[in-house]
C-alpha cells in the first residue's frame, strides 16, 4: 500500500483539527474549572505529540545506525526540529493555563511541568551539538547518537513523572478517574489532528530538504567551478537527500 | 453571575493560547515558504544555465539580465533553425 499524499495528509489533518476543535467548544461540556479548561485540547495535544516526535526520531536513529542511509537521518533531524517547535507551542500555551488557573505562569514545584522543560532543553542543544561537526558522516553518526539516547530518556522521564507526587498539574489518564464521554471523543479527535499535522509537516519538510539537496547535485553538475569544498563548516547532512528517496516509505 | 464572569476573565487566556499555536504555525510555514521560494528561483536560474549553447563558457549562476535573456533565446531560436 502506498503511502498518502501530502495533499491528502494535510486535507485530513486540517479536517481532523477544525472538527475536534468544533466538538471540544461545541459539544464538549465545560467542567469544573470553567472555560479555561479547553485549553487543554490543545495543549495536551501538543505536548503527547512532541514526546512522540522524540520517540519516532529515535527511531529513524536507530535505522540510521544500522543502515548509515542518510534518509533516515533526515527524517530523525525534522522529527526533532518539529517536535521542538509542537514543545514550544505545548510550553506557551501551558504557561498561558497555568497563569489562567493558578495565577503563576510557572511552577517549579511541579515534576511533570519540570520534566518537560528538561527534555526540551536537552533537544534544544541537538542543533549546536550538529552543527558543530563539520564532518558530514560523523555529524550524523553523532546526531543518531544524541536522538537514541535523549529519546530513550522520554519514556523513562514519563514513567518517573506519573512515579511521582503531583504538586498541581493534573493527570490526564489516571487509572483513578477519565475524562467524561464526550470530552474524550473531542480530545481523541483533536489528538488525531494534531498528529496528522506533525506527520503532513514533517513530509513537507523532508520534501523541501529532498528539492534542496536535488539542486545542490544540479548545481554540481552544471557549475563545477562553483563546487562547494570538500568539507564545508557548516554541513547539513538531511539537505543532501534527494526528493526521491524522501518521498519513500513514510514511516512517521 | 459568576459563570460568566469566569468566562470574561479566562476567554483571553483561551483565546491567547489558541492565537500562540497559529502565530507558531504561520511562522514556520512562511520561513518554509520563503525557503521553497529561494529553490525555485534557483532553479530557474540553473535553468537558463542549462540552456546556454553548448561550447559557450558557462557563466556564474545568477539572474540573468534582460539583454542577456533576450540574447539566450534569439540563440536557442538560431541553433533550432
Amino acid at each position: 500500500m502506498s503511502a498518502p499524499s501530502l495533499r491528502t495528509l494535510a486535507l485530513s489533518a486540517a479536517a481532523l483539527l477544525i472538527g475536534g476543535y468544533a466538538l471540544a467548544f461545541f459539544w464538549a461540556p465545560l467542567e469544573a474549572e470553567g472555560f479555561i479548561q479547553k485549553i487543554f485540547y490543545l495543549h495536551v495535544p501538543l505536548a503527547i505529540v512532541a514526546l512522540l516526535g522524540f520517540v519516532v526520531a529515535a527511531i529513524h536513529a536507530i535505522r540510521h545506525l544500522r543502515t548509515e542511509d542518510p534518509i533516515h537521518d533526515a527524517r530523525s533531524y525534522v522529527s526533532i526540529h518539529l517536535s521542538v517547535i509542537f514543545g514550544t507551542g505545548a510550553l506557551i500555551t501551558g504557561a498561558l493555563w497555568a497563569k489562567g488557573q493558578w495565577g503563576v505562569w510557572w511552577e517549579w514545584r511541579e515534576p511533570t511541568l519540570v520534566s518537560f522543560l528538561i527534555i526540551f532543553l536537552l533537544y534544544a542543544t541537538y542543533y549546536p551539538l550538529r552543527y558543530s561537526i563539520p564532518e558530514r558522516d560523523r555529524q550524523a553518526r553523532y546526531a543518531s547518537v544524541f536522538a537514541i539516547t535523549a529519546g530513550a530518556f522520554v519514556p523513562l522521564n514519563f514513567l518517573a513523572v506519573r512515579l511521582a507526587e503531583p504538586f498541581i498539574h493534573p493527570r490526564t489518564f489516571s487509572s483513578t478517574g477519565g475524562l467524561p464521554g464526550e470530552m474524550l471523543v473531542a480530545f481523541l479527535v483533536c489528538l488525531a489532528g494534531m498528529a496528522l499535522l506533525w506527520v503532513s509537516l514533517v513530509r513537507f519538510e523532508l520534501g523541501a530538504k529532498g528539492a534542496s539537496g536535488d539542486l545542490a547535485k544540479l548545481r554540481r553538475a552544471l557549475l563545477p567551478s562553483e563546487a562547494p569544498p570538500p568539507a564545508p563548516r557548516r554541513a547539513v547532512a538531511p539537505a543532501a537527500v534527494s526528493t526521491m528517496s524522501a518521498d519513500q516509505g513514510k514511516g512517521s | 453571575m459568576e459563570p460568566l464572569l469566569a468566562l470574561e476573565q479566562s476567554e483571553g487566556y483561551v483565546a491567547g493560547a489558541y492565537l500562540a499555536f497559529a502565530a507558531l504555525l504561520l511562522i514556520y510555514v512562511a520561513i518554509m515558504a520563503a525557503k521553497l521560494q529561494r529553490i525555485q528561483r534557483e532553479l530557474r536560474e540553473l535553468a537558463d544555465v542549462a540552456d546556454e549553447p553548448a561550447g559557450r563558457p558557462k557563466r556564474k549562476a545568477g539572474r540573468a539580465s534582460r539583454a542577456q535573456r533576450r540574447e539566450m533565446e534569439a540563440a536557442r531560436r538560431e541553433a533550432q533553425r
